[in-house]
């Protein structure tokens, strides 16, 4: 049990450490998301003046919070697909992945975990800073949103991590996951609620949202740090998380299983 | 045997790319669909504001849509002409860049011609059928005027997505490993060009409309064409000189790759 943490608390800490290698990509994701924020705040800002001073139950102040946390997150629950397991099912290192002693998902996993919480120095803090500096962010001012925010954030990332997972674990049928992977980051980030939040949406195109795993990435880790849900409805949005955790987890692993045996290795 | 002009290995690589890219049907089936995705899920965004608003900036949906429509024509087929710009770094990290040195073709030709991807032209369907309803459904008074001002603007709209592209694979000869922070530019100026300007604050207007001249891909000339007044500091007489924003990003672009190929040591081996 002690050497399962162990392993587990070297696999974060290598994803972090590897990740603070790439000084200029995480500069250069700060500067996309700042970009970004500032069209994306404009034109909140454009619609709910348009509305009379309230959309959705967003106002300027909460409209600009989900803007720039949202960007500030978006390098941590990373919606598009990164690919590093689907390669290495392509050129079949992962059979050797096979033979190691920790599990294929849990280890990647452990080190996303680590990417995500590096990620969100050099571009999550930042990118709130800007906004807050800039436009101004209506933020709680009590503790328990940030602690529950904080959670909301993991369990996001693993929900995230689950599925960009699975659609690697695609390889194994389809050798060239990129168009896969194009598809998945297009439909997840616009259900995730990235562009526009997901309270706007029409009823039905909600209820298609909420029928996947996608708003839990990114919609309710920001609803809850910014407490546009709150109370009871924070903790059901927690529950929610958690459930997507385990029906992605699930879904990954039945893929590898199932993937396992079309694995084809070259050479001896 | 035909002339040999600037577009003949154009075309020769349009026939392989069409070849190669046929050859692997399902994969390339998925890529054209992603592609139409990205354009619609573009459009259902803009989509889901106007089902809570009526006027976002000025514009009703309707004149929203011929916004878009031209924003998305220009910068869908600039990417599609120069969009592989950006595999640039890719070319220096593995000295494929030394090559093309060599080559009696200037390198900027070559690398124009290096891949085109067939995916990017759905993306130009969509920008066309939301033109299409974006003509139809304004009321417009067509005369020369506003035919004139649709060319200008796929023209050198596309000319000035076309610079800015060529200014991010310029400055990629300084930051190897920084295609990321240049497209920030590019694609955050396609995103704002999608946005009608006056949503943004004045320093936005500013950048948007001057310094990276998005503004004129098609804000301005959805304006001219609707007979729409402008907001503050972009008038509307402005679309006019769309070529002459157009000028202005390929003078950068111009400056900034013979700073770059000049700065560029050759990629050792």
């Amino acid at each position: 049990m002690r050497a399962t943490a162990e392993v587990w608390g070297r696999l974060v800490a290598a994803g972090f450490r590897r990740q603070s290698s790439y000084r200029l990509a995480m500069l250069a994701g700060l500067a996309t998301n700042v970009v970004f924020g500032f069209i994306r705040a404009s034109v909140l800002f454009a619609a709910i003046d348009s509305a009379g001073g309230s959309l959705a139950g967003y106002d300027k102040g909460t409209a600009s919070a989900y803007v720039w946390l949202s960007q500030g997150l978006i390098g941590a629950v990373t919606l598009t697909g990164i690919a590093d397991i689907g390669d290495r099912i392509r050129t079949g290192d992962v059979a050797v992945d096979f033979t190691r002693p920790v599990d294929l998902q849990t280890w990647h996993l452990a080190e996303d975990l680590g990417r995500a919480a590096y990620s969100l120095i050099p571009r999550g803090i930042p990118s709130v800073l800007v906004g807050a500096l800039t436009v101004g962010l209506a933020l709680p001012t009590a503790a328990l949103p940030y602690a529950m925010g904080l959670l909301s954030i993991a369990l996001g990332v693993t929900i995230s991590f689950y599925c960009r997972y699975a659609v690697n674990v695609l390889g194994f049928w389809l050798l060239d996951t990129r168009g896969v992977r194009t598809f998945y980051a297009v439909t997840s980030s616009f259900l995730a609620g990235l562009y526009v939040p997901v309270g706007l949406f029409p009823d039905w195109l909600h209820a298609v949202a909420a029928a996947t795993p996608f708003p839990s990435i990114l919609q309710s880790p920001v609803d809850v740090i910014s407490g546009h849900v709150a109370g009871a409805d924070a903790w059901r949005a927690l529950t929610l998380q958690v459930f997507w955790v385990a029906v992605t987890c699930v879904a990954g692993r039945a893929l590898t299983t199932a993937g396992r045996t079309k694995l084809v290795v070259q050479g001896g | 045997m035909a002339e040999t002009t600037w577009a003949t290995p154009y075309r020769a690589i349009l026939a392989s790319r069409v070849r190669a890219q046929r050859a692997y049907r399902t994969g390339f089936a998925l890529d054209l669909t992603s592609s139409l995705l990205i354009g619609v899920t573009e459009l259902a965004e803009i989509w889901i504001i106007f089902h809570n608003v009526q006027v976002l900036g000025g514009l009703d949906f309707h004149a929203i849509l011929l916004l878009f429509g031209l924003s998305n024509l220009a910068f869908s087929s600039a990417d599609l002409l120069v969009g592989h710009l950006d595999t640039l770094p890719t070319y220096i990290r593995a000295g494929t860049v030394d090559a093309f040195y060599v080559r009696p073709l200037p390198l900027l030709a070559q690398l124009m011609t290096s891949e085109i991807s067939l995916r990017r032209m759905t993306r130009i369907v969509v920008a066309l059928v939301a033109l299409g309803f974006g003509l139809s459904l304004n009321d417009i008074d067509w005369g020369p005027a506003t035919v004139a001002m649709l060319l200008v603007a796929a023209v050198f709209g596309t000319a000035i997505f076309a610079g800015l592209f060529t200014c991010a694979a310029a400055l990629q000869f300084f930051l190897v490993n920084g295609s990321e922070l240049t497209n920030s530019f590019t694609y955050g100026g396609a995103y704002a060009s999608s946005q009608p300007a006056a949503v943004f604050p004045a320093p936005l207007k500013l950048v948007f409309g001057y310094l990276v001249p998005v503004a004129f891909t098609a804000y301005l000339p959805t304006l001219a064409i609707l007979g729409l007044p402008g907001p503050a500091g972009l008038p509307t007489w402005l679309a006019w000189l769309t070529p002459l924003a157009a000028a202005w990003v390929w003078g950068l672009a111009a400056l900034l790759w013979r700073w770059g190929t000049r700065h560029y040591q050759g990629g050792g081996g």
